[in-house]
């Protein structure tokens, strides 16, 4: 039973979805280097044996009744994440490209700056970490899509290595792009006024399985993250435009009263 | 010309049966069926009345009558392509939200039961 311990609590959350082969090592890795920590292992309705490994490696497991893609699996960790009552929850992904011994990193980030997330970030330093040239020019192109939008640049837009406190959780629980959900959700936080912050992280190749990103998807990607991007500004302005009218129209109906 | 129109005849009747049917058997909620049988009944009547056809070819300044049948027709069936759109996106929302919460109260179940051992 996964309990939030102190005011500091941390919850690290691990999405998976058939990672028989590579959940076991990084949930060894997570109790190695944050000891105590409790992992949480959401299972995205796996074929292989995911859940017993992740279990039998100690983490708790919160199994979906059915495949939800990324998005609704990560959300459904934050959402219980959020009910149980933890402070920070940093998400590693479960094929082992994350390296866990940079989670106390992301986490000191959190506390010390009070920022709403943390982005771990391959590009802040160069720690050779490596990708392929159709993601290399995708996130770059990303940074300057982003850049006038967040007001600041970003080096790893694409990165899934995220850490959040409990006022993002509380947005995310509520509303977490669903594919593709991690530049989407830098604009959800942006439109709210809330901070982010990138450490240096190292990540490695994939141990198992293979992206869900393939050469052939990668426009279908931007497409989708552009439009994406473009739904959230509009939807966030509006709801910031119907804000300021309200009390305005308040004051004037006050006015009328009195 | 008029052949086409009976052809259309024919096959709006076909869809209007095919649509009573299924709300009959319950394969389609008769929510689902309502703009079914509209688009189906449009077609049927615009097939069998070509003086208002011819209308609205001219109104529209269209070159060509059966072309006024199948841009209308095609129309009706992107407008009910889009709405069954919005209709499956809220679906899936309701459905992700739904397996969620489905998932966390089964998990808040098992650890009860882990506590109460």
């Amino acid at each position: 039973m996964i309990r939030p311990a102190g005011k500091d609590s941390l919850l690290v959350i691990v999405p998976a979805f058939n990672e028989e082969g590579a959940i076991a090592q990084v949930v060894s890795a997570v109790h190695r280097y944050v000891p105590g920590t409790p992992v949480l292992v959401i299972d995205d309705c796996s074929t292989d044996g995911t859940i017993t490994a992740a279990r039998k490696a100690g983490a708790d497991v919160l199994p979906l009744p059915h495949h939800l893609g990324l998005g609704g699996c990560v959300q459904a960790g934050y959402k219980l994440a959020y009910e149980l009552g933890f402070q920070y929850v940093i998400r590693v992904d479960g094929d082992g490209q994350h390296d866990p011994c940079d989670v106390p990193r992301i986490l000191e980030c959190l506390k010390t700056t009070g920022c709403e997330m943390v982005i771990g970030s391959r590009f802040v330093e160069d720690n050779g970490s490596r990708t392929g040239i159709v993601r290399a020019l995708g996130i770059h192109f990303f940074r300057l899509v982003l850049r006038p939008i967040l007001g600041k640049p970003v080096r790893d837009p694409t990165s899934g290595f995220v850490g959040v406190n409990r006022k993002a959780l509380n947005v995310f629980s509520r509303s977490f792009p669903l594919e593709y959900p991690e530049i989407e959700a830098l604009v959800v936080l942006q439109r709210r006024r809330f901070r982010f912050e990138e450490v240096p992280v190292k990540m490695h190749p994939r141990r198992t399985g293979r992206s869900s990103i393939t050469a052939r998807k990668s426009l279908y990607y931007i497409a989708h993250v552009l439009l994406g991007v473009f739904v959230n500004i509009l939807k966030y302005d509006r709801r910031l435009r119907r804000a300021h009218e309200a009390p305005r129209a308040g004051e004037t109906s006050t006015g009328v009263g009195e | 010309m008029e052949h086409l129109l009976n052809v259309t005849t024919v096959l709006s009747i076909l869809l209007l049966l095919m649509v009573l049917i299924s709300v009959r058997r319950a394969h389609i909620r008769v929510e689902y069926s309502v703009s079914w049988l509209l688009a189906s009944v449009t077609m049927l009547l615009l097939s069998r009345s070509k003086p208002v056809l011819d209308a609205i070819t001219r109104w529209a300044g269209v070159p060509d009558t059966p072309l006024t049948l199948f841009l209308i027709s095609g129309t009706l069936f992107l407008i009910m392509f889009f709405r069954f759109s919005i209709i499956i996106s809220h679906l899936r929302d309701d459905n992700i939200a739904l397996a969620q919460r489905v998932a966390i109260l089964e998990f808040h179940l098992r650890s009860l039961g882990n506590h109460e051992k």
